[in-house]
């Protein structure tokens, strides 16, 4: 189990990447020394009225620098204020949480889906194999071009204003791409698409997961999904996403 | 300095408690807390068998607060009683453990499981919003608050402590209810029953469509209500109610509390609780106050 932390982080630079769409680097004392892809940050709001955190994955992890990247949408007033912080700014952070995602060099996909693609940056970039990177998007690009250095991108837009018209699936079959290993983020229907390929050509697949949370810890139990196995803390279904996960094996989880 | 403080015999190091659901059994928090600090923790409460909790989304954000309708997932007694009590025996905190049931028979169940057990306190749950059976059913009805009070003690080997709900129309009335059934100590408030709208889905942003309201929204109701209940008993008060700082935790205090409990605000900074034993004693500090009983419904005292 990695160290949690408490910090108070500086911003280093914060820019807009894409339209709602920010990108963070943090200076951190000890929290990119632990960080592993795939686990995420609970960012606090300084206004005190909005009380929880929120829970954004971590992008990219700098350790020579000590420095983590989150790259985040805006959705609401919470990550407004954050898109509103500058360098030199400081924010409060707790982490590195969730589990992260197992390193596995085979022949892989990395499938990310709008505000999910992000965490899959820093897996790509530990993994040292053959890897097939689909993204699918709405309609505005972002990090796609930090993903080209990595490996064979795909690009599915639902607008058909980049790349294939319509989601990571079709990416895959109108490509006809084939994978050993499927690491997958993105919204809930790419999810359960991505599952159920997994499942019909029967790959090892890991999906990142996400709930509405409160501590981030695994203490308040709000950020559930339902188990095939009974869970190690209640003893029932209820998998924590914030501590045994956010990654799960497909075959793992019910959505 | 004095900060301990006496709940029916119950000595505790200092008033400062977590707050049943917030804090699980310490295990996760003890990542970020000393718990050997804490006057209490108080676990979340456990049933006679696992219970599975609601659908999510569990929980939503509201201005100054936070909705919640976990529906006490929990682990169950056997579990609990195997993992979580040898977990917080290793430290030098009381330990309170939170009891909520369907039916009388459940808590009955669940208290006299508990009878030999190493934990110092029992707080029994009358008075959550989010489940169908047992909870808040129990606690809207002094009849009930007195009865299952009565039957809850005649199995009790530690103290008892009647956890009340907001919910009512005159929560003075459950206060008094509890302790004509014996109750050692009354705890207050729960959460609030609440709902919140998401306008763009047009949907309810619980799954539950009601949940419990918390957090520093609510604390100027719950420091009223531990007011009046402290004027309506004789037992003491734990209070607890959107708890953020060591003033929060001091008005309480001065409005009747015994002992206080910090809830939500853990899920804001999970070091708050370190942070308020700490602010208690700055305050006493301060204003030269010896001894923690001093302060203890001082606000009518001082005029």
């Amino acid at each position: 189990m990695t160290e949690k932390y408490k910090e108070q982080a500086v911003i280093i630079r914060q820019e807009e990447i894409s339209y709602g769409i920010y990108s963070v680097w943090l200076k951190t004392d000890k929290i990119a020394e632990q960080a592993k892809p795939g686990q995420f940050l609970s960012v606090y709001c300084h206004e005190g009225s909005r009380l929880l955190p929120r829970p954004i994955s971590i992008c990219e992890i700098d350790k020579a620098d000590q420095a983590v990247r989150i790259v985040y949408r805006v959705v609401g007033k919470g990550t407004e204020e954050l898109s509103q912080l500058g360098t030199g700014d400081h924010l409060d952070i707790v982490g590195p949480l969730g589990n992260g995602f197992p390193l596995k060099d085979k022949k892989t996909f990395l499938i990310g889906g709008g505000i999910g693609i992000p965490p899959l940056l820093q897996l790509a970039k530990e993994l040292h194999c053959e890897k097939q990177i689909i993204l699918g998007y709405k309609d505005n690009l972002f990090l796609h071009k930090e993903f080209k250095k990595q490996g064979n991108l795909y690009i599915a837009t639902e607008d058909g204003s980049y790349g294939i018209e319509g989601n990571v699936m079709d990416a895959i079959r109108e490509n006809g791409l084939e994978a050993e290993i499927i690491y997958a983020c993105g919204p809930m229907p790419m999810l359960r698409a991505v599952k159920t390929y997994a499942k019909d050509k029967n790959i090892e697949c890991w999906l990142s997961l996400e709930e509405k949370m409160a501590c981030g810890i695994g203490a308040c139990l709000a950020c559930v999904c339902k188990s095939n196995e009974r869970d190690n803390h209640t003893n029932v279904n209820n998998k924590r996403i914030c501590k045994e996960g956010p990654v799960f094996r497909a075959e793992e989880v019910e959505f | 300095m004095i900060t301990k403080v006496n709940l029916a015999g119950v000595t505790l190091k200092n008033p400062v408690m977590t707050a049943s659901g917030t804090f699980g059994s310490g295990a996760e928090y003890a990542e970020f807390v000393d718990l050997n600090q804490l006057g209490a923790v108080v676990t979340k409460g456990v049933a006679n068998k696992p219970w599975e909790g609601n659908p999510t989304p569990r929980i939503a954000e509201t201005y100054g607060g936070m909705l919640n309708a976990i529906g006490l997932q929990n682990p169950g007694i056997d579990l609990f009683v195997e993992r979580d009590i040898p977990f917080l025996t290793k430290y030098d905190t009381k330990i309170i453990v939170n009891v909520c049931g369907k039916t009388l028979e459940d808590y009955c169940e669940v208290v006299k499981r508990l009878a030999n057990q190493p934990i110092d306190m029992l707080e029994i749950n009358i008075s959550c919003p989010n489940v169908k059976e047992g909870g808040i059913a129990f606690g809207q009805n002094p009849k009930m608050v007195e009865e299952i009070t009565r039957e809850v003690k005649k199995y009790a080997k530690q103290p008892v402590i009647m956890k009340l709900s907001p919910n009512v129309t005159d929560i003075t009335e459950m206060a008094k209810a509890a302790e004509a059934g014996g109750a050692d100590v009354i705890s207050l408030i729960n959460t609030i029953t609440g709902m919140k709208i998401d306008v763009h889905r047009r949907t309810f942003a619980l799954a539950n469509k009601t949940g419990g309201l918390s957090g520093p929204a609510i604390h100027p109701i719950a420091v009223r209500m531990v007011y009046e209940v402290a004027k309506a008993v004789e037992i003491p008060i734990i209070g607890m109610g959107g708890i953020g700082t060591a003033e929060d935790a001091l008005e309480m205090i001065l409005a009747g509390a015994t002992a206080i409990s910090v809830g939500t605000v853990n899920f804001r900074n999970p070091k708050v609780t370190m942070e308020i034993v700490n602010g208690i004693r700055e305050y006493m500090e301060q204003y030269r106050v010896e001894d923690i009983k001093e302060l203890i419904g001082a606000v009518d005292k001082s005029n």
